[in-house]
């Protein structure tokens, strides 16, 4: 299990667009990948539930990643959340 | 005739007649006898949504750009969303329902999650779910979609227009819309701005309305139904010649603010937020003169982090790409007041506890934004601008705590740029003593709003005053000339960031006065730009050469030289 913790830089935080983009880098992979802020945690697959989430600017959130290609899953999605997020 | 008071998300004028959209309401059986034809059906019709939603994307990307279709991309994955089908599928598999019941029921539930969210632009996302379920349910019952075809042009009136629906409109046929709902965060709303077209939101709409003539007039946020001739008659005047000034202005675009004999003004945007970026860079500004940063202390509900103010700054620094964008610090107190500094209750806020004053007695709240400005540096062009100055031993402190933030942040290991530093003119104190001030700074931006109040005495919240109260007042027009002199002795810039900069019957007086910035609304840039480019100076003028407001003796012929942007290295 790989895991990272990333506080939002993204003066609008993740809404519809970035949450879309998100959900689209995340699908290629095999591992669960799940999203956590406080006690709400998500699948970073579900568009919906990762929008109702309401993470805004300066949220710190944790990601975990599980699964057969967690290495590079956990690579190429931190490196998202540092370019995009 | 009659009017009604909405909300304006465009200003400009449509004329034409009314077109009521009504919602038509699909007949919704609820049980089902054959669980695995509704799932069928439910997935064929979830499969031509998408394509029409694909359709849409295409659309919209040509008319309203990339950026505005994503909402449909957006959209095509919300359908797709594993939480909204396993929801779906469950109601028609487990509980016996029909497809269209079940979408119906579980677009509602999602839609009330995002309604209940505590985020302005959360909630508005429960339309967006609306639009999707509704799209599917329509294909289900048979229910077509978007108003029929009309050969004459037509003003949109709905309780509500989904983004889909926006777009599905034939925007050579419609002139404007009217809901009774939607925010002027919605896509409808950002949508209807970009391609041009006057709408109101917010608005009493009457089916009744349906085909007649009707007047949506932007400026006033109404519309009148059954205009009266007279009425018809002057606001068709005044839509010609918004489009004439509109496409006239649109071409000024790229041109440079240079009087006809070649006399150039940098024409810069006063800005509140990073959503008024796009409006800066649309009119074409030659960077940002004002950004207030005061907004994002305004709209937060406690002291803005460090790193929420970088995120913001190094947005708005990267937008404009190596355009100048000067920050004021922190113009807090008086008429602006956030709860959580905890002013104290003044007898006379104007002249009390505020800007400066309470960054020089606050370090921590003034060190937390100037580390956060001294990071955003380094990202694109960045100016400083202290707000409210007196006195040069303000400025030198203000310096001093800069230099100690610059120092701290590099021991630290964070990277950070470097800034132009300059101060506001806005009181008669600072006038007066400009030439000490120039000493210390790289530029001055003249506050031509409080300087008035400060100068005449007059307090312009206050109409009773009126009479007495004069924009034009040579005291404070000789003012400005002061600190334009005083500046450009001491080879600082002079600008004017108040409303007297956009006032167009002084901008020659500004230009001959040698006023080297004039920064104002985005909106106000192109009609300046024009009127810059149809003065003559006279060709042996050079500013200092030409007494603008005063006939007092000049000092010299001060060369005018060109500014620099950073490192004059003044301690």
């Amino acid at each position: 299990m790989k895991k990272f913790s990333y506080t939002i830089t993204d003066p609008v935080g993740i809404h519809a667009r970035p949450a879309g983009v998100l959900v689209k880098a995340v699908k290629p992979f095999a591992s669960t990948c799940t999203i956590t802020k406080g006690d709400k945690s998500v699948d970073l697959r579900k568009l919906m539930a990762l929008m109702g989430m309401g993470i805004k600017c300066g949220d710190t959130v944790e990601v975990t990643i599980e699964g057969a290609d967690e290495d590079v899953a956990a690579e190429t999605i931190e490196k998202f959340f540092k370019e995009n997020l | 005739m009659m009017t009604a008071k909405g909300k304006s998300i465009l200003k400009g004028i449509a004329i034409g007649k009314i077109r009521f959209l009504a919602k038509k309401q699909a007949e919704i059986k609820e049980n089902a006898a054959d669980s695995a034809a509704e799932l069928k059906r439910f997935q064929d019709a979830k499969a031509l949504a998408t394509e029409q939603l694909q359709a849409l994307y295409d659309k919209a990307a040509v008319e309203a750009g990339e950026e505005h279709a994503a909402i449909f991309e957006i959209h095509m994955m919300m359908l797709d969303d594993d939480d909204y089908n396993e929801a779906i599928t469950d109601l028609i598999q487990s509980e016996g329902k029909t497809a269209e019941f079940a979408v119906k029921t579980t677009g509602e539930q999602f839609a009330e999650t995002f309604a209940s969210m505590d985020d302005e632009y959360m909630k508005a996302r429960a339309a967006d779910v609306r639009d999707i379920s509704g799209r599917v349910v329509n294909i289900l019952t048979g229910t077509d979609t978007g108003p029929a075809e009309s050969d004459e042009p037509f003003i949109i009136v709905a309780e509500d227009l989904a983004p889909s629906e926006t777009v599905q409109l034939d925007k050579s046929k419609l002139l404007g819309f009217v809901t009774r709902l939607g925010s002027t965060n919605s896509h409808t709303a950002i949508l209807a701005r970009n391609m041009n077209i006057p709408a109101l939101i917010g608005t009493e709409i009457s089916e009744d309305w349906n085909g007649r003539m009707a007047i949506i007039d932007g400026y006033n946020s109404c519309i009148y139904i059954d205009p009266t001739e007279e009425l018809l008659k002057t606001l068709d005047e005044k839509r010609v010649r918004d489009l004439e000034q509109r496409a006239m202005l649109q071409q000024l675009k790229g041109q440079p603010n240079v009087t006809l004999d070649g006399r150039e003004i940098n024409l810069y945007a006063n800005i509140g937020n990073v959503s008024d970026v796009g409006m800066v860079l649309e009119n074409d500004a030659g960077g940002i003169g004002l950004f207030r940063s005061e907004f994002i202390y305004l709209h937060s509900a406690t002291f803005p982090t460090e790193d929420e103010q970088f995120a913001i700054y190094k947005k708005v620094a990267e937008m404009m790409g190596g355009k100048k964008v000067i920050i004021r610090t922190l113009d807090i107190g008086a008429d602006k007041q956030a709860d959580y500094f905890n002013l104290p209750k003044e007898e006379n806020p104007a002249l009390g506890y505020r800007a400066i004053r309470i960054c020089l007695m606050q370090h921590d709240i003034f060190k937390t934004q100037l580390r956060a400005i001294l990071r955003a540096a380094a990202f694109g062009k960045v100016s400083i601008m202290f707000p409210m100055i007196i006195s040069v031993s303000e400025v030198r402190q203000a310096k001093e705590i800069l230099e100690a933030c610059r120092k701290e942040l590099i021991a630290e290991g964070k990277e950070v740029g470097e800034v132009e530093i300059g101060i506001m003119i806005e009181t008669p104190a600072a006038v007066m003593v400009a030439d000490e001030l120039a000493e210390e700074v790289e530029f001055f931006s003249i506050g031509t709003n409080d300087l008035t109040q400060y100068t005449l005495a007059i307090d312009r919240q206050n109409p009773k005053l009126d009479p007495f109260y004069d924009s034009h007042h040579p005291a404070v027009l000789r003012l400005i000339e002061m600190t334009v002199q005083a500046g450009h002795r001491h080879n600082c810039w002079v600008g004017i960031c108040g409303e007297l900069g956009a006032d167009p019957t002084l901008t020659e007086t500004f230009l001959r006065m040698g006023l080297d910035e004039l920064s104002v609304n985005p909106g106000g840039i192109l009609g300046l730009r024009k009127i810059i480019r149809e003065l003559n100076l006279g060709a042996a003028s050079t500013p200092e050469a030409t007494p603008a407001v005063t006939s007092s003796a000049k000092e010299d012929n001060q060369p005018k030289k060109k500014f620099s942007l950073f490192g004059k290295g003044k301690k």
